[in-house]
């Protein structure tokens, strides 16, 4: 596949003719087909699903239940199994305050010290509100995820683990197929989420394989609009979640009494969706799967490689990538920091020279900065198929702008 | 504009009003949890007149250079026009236009100033 002919896909390259975007990590940019699928929904039948009783509500509806089909086929689950939220971020606080009451003080939640904010916070703040233990792995001497520390926090009081598949630091893809194996050795009756948010544009998912009890991701990250998230849960797992939210769409019958919810999934998706954007979703999928994982992972290798030598051979030891020092289990972002230029500073030089837009800052993993790497921030390239090799090279020429402003 | 003019250039590299004051009458630090940025500021304020303030402080060039120049801005003043201080007339201090992804830097100095003024009076004994 010529990348070239991949950057026609994606309209925005057209209106902003010099931009090199290296952030894909934060959001993936939007191809046509899934602006098209969008616009298609809002000026050819624009109406409310699963209420209405005529033909463009159906339709809706019908556009709607197929990407529930399409993403339930992306991942190896079944239909029923996948929900609709808004995002990563809601997909798992659903799971954790909905499991919340299954969790009392004799208890133990454990995550990890590279988790995302998102998938940090509601499991402490579930087992501040129950007087659960918070327990927390920490990394190797290589920033990796300690099993050994991991496997010991896992007790029989142990009800769930709560694990990243890929770092939006790091970059490190974490063996979670192997990890999950050992973690129900350990103890079978654990609850395994897994946060794909970052590993899903990256790593083909199959949830079987996996043996994860739930999952989540947003759509903004492979290609499609934002808004719009997935959680995926073993049939018997999404059977004791709570909902969160309760209202229209969700209910069977209600009195002033008493209310019984509709069947899974619909039970857990109260009110109306971003139906644009879940219908859209499909077609971010379709393309995704167009291009293939192949080819994707060995561009994107291709470009870390190239990166990686590029810092080195123009900044040596000034430029220090964070985590693994090679590309081997990396997803297709480096972490680094730059001289004592702070990232901030990196990134506004960066925008302003050469319109490489970066990331900079704690990428929302505040206990890995501050407590494992020890690092205030860092600033974060990522790379996309849509990104070349000479936008590296624009990187680096805004690079050497930086130490010329700074120094 | 490029914000790394000359000015704020010359305070990242030689900021002025670096360090603790001995014995401050108020004291306050912050810091910007999106990127870490940190500032700790001492003061002498007497009769209303700041007369001496220093600060601390680690960061990016916008956050450090915006605050030693707000020190150097208000040393000799009232507390009261220090109180008064908004984003505009940091924006104008600097001289350039900072965009909403750096704001928060560019207000780092004078929030924490302005808090050790109002809250962060050290107990004499
Ligand atoms: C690892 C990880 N988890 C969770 C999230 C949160 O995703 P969202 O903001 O789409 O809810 C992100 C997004 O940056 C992420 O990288």
């Amino acid at each position: 596949m010529n990348i070239q002919d991949i950057k026609q896909d994606f309209p925005i390259f057209a209106r902003q003719k010099d931009l090199v975007y290296l952030d894909s990590a934060a959001t993936s940019l939007t191809p046509q087909t899934v602006i098209d699928k969008l616009c298609d929904y809002y000026t050819t039948y624009n109406a409310n699903i699963a209420r209405g009783l005529y033909k463009i509500s159906a339709q809706a509806t019908e556009e709607f239940e197929m990407s529930r089909g399409s993403i339930a086929q992306f991942i190896g689950a079944n239909e029923n199994e996948i929900v609709f939220t808004s995002g990563t971020t809601m997909s798992l606080n659903m799971i954790a305050h909905g499991l919340a009451h299954n969790i009392t003080s004799q208890h133990n939640i454990v995550t990890t010290v590279l988790e995302h904010h998102a998938n940090f916070i509601p499991w402490q703040q579930v087992c501040k509100n129950v007087k659960a233990e918070f327990r927390v792995a920490v990394l190797t001497d290589h920033d990796e995820v300690d099993q050994n520390d991991l496997l010991e926090l896992i007790d029989e009081n142990t009800r769930i683990i709560a694990l990243t598949h890929v770092s939006n630091v790091l970059g490190t893809i974490i063996p979670l197929q192997d990890i999950i194996k050992k973690i129900r050795i350990k103890n079978p009756n654990v609850i395994i989420v897994v946060d794909a948010a970052q590993s899903i544009a990256h790593v083909p998912i199959n949830v079987r394989d996996l043996d994860c009890d739930f999952l989540a991701f947003s759509i903004h990250k492979i290609f499609g609009p934002t808004g719009v998230g997935v959680l995926y849960g073993k049939k018997d797992q999404l059977e004791k979640l709570q909902p969160l939210f309760t209202g229209g769409e969700m209910i069977e019958s209600v009195s002033t009494c008493d209310t019984t919810f509709r069947e899974l999934p619909h039970r857990l998706e109260a009110g109306t969706p971003d139906i644009a954007g879940v219908i859209a979703s499909r077609t971010a999928v379709d393309y995704l799967l167009h291009i293939g994982f192949e080819t994707i992972l060995t561009h994107e290798k291709e470009l870390l490689t190239y990166c990686m030598e590029q810092f080195h051979d123009h900044f040596g030891q000034e430029i220090r990538i964070i985590g693994p020092q090679n590309s081997v289990n990396r997803s297709g972002l480096i972490s680094f920091t730059f001289g004592s230029f702070h990232p901030h500073d990196i990134a506004t030089i960066l925008d302003d020279s050469v319109s490489v837009a970066i990331r900079a800052g704690q990428h929302c993993a505040m206990p890995l900065h501050m407590e494992s790497l020890h690092l205030n921030a860092t600033a974060r390239v990522s790379f996309s198929v849509y990104n070349t090799k000479q936008d590296i090279d624009t990187l680096i020429v805004g690079l050497h702008a930086v130490q010329k402003t700074l120094s | 504009m490029d914000i790394y003019q000359e000015k704020i250039l010359d305070h990242y590299h030689s900021p002025r009003n670096t360090g603790t004051l001995e014995h401050p009458t108020h004291r306050h630090c912050a810091n910007n949890p999106t990127c870490g940025d940190k500032i700790c500021i001492t003061l002498i304020v007497e009769n209303n007149i700041i007369v001496d303030i220093k600060f601390t402080g680690e960061g990016c060039a916008i956050s450090q250079a915006a605050a030693s120049m707000v020190t150097e801005k208000i040393k000799g003043d009232t507390t009261e026009n220090a109180l008064k201080l908004t984003r505009d007339d940091i924006v104008k201090m600097l001289g350039v236009e900072i965009g909403i992804g750096r704001i928060r830097c560019a207000l780092l100095g004078i929030e924490t100033i302005q808090k050790a003024i109002q809250c962060g009076q050290v107990n004499k004994n």
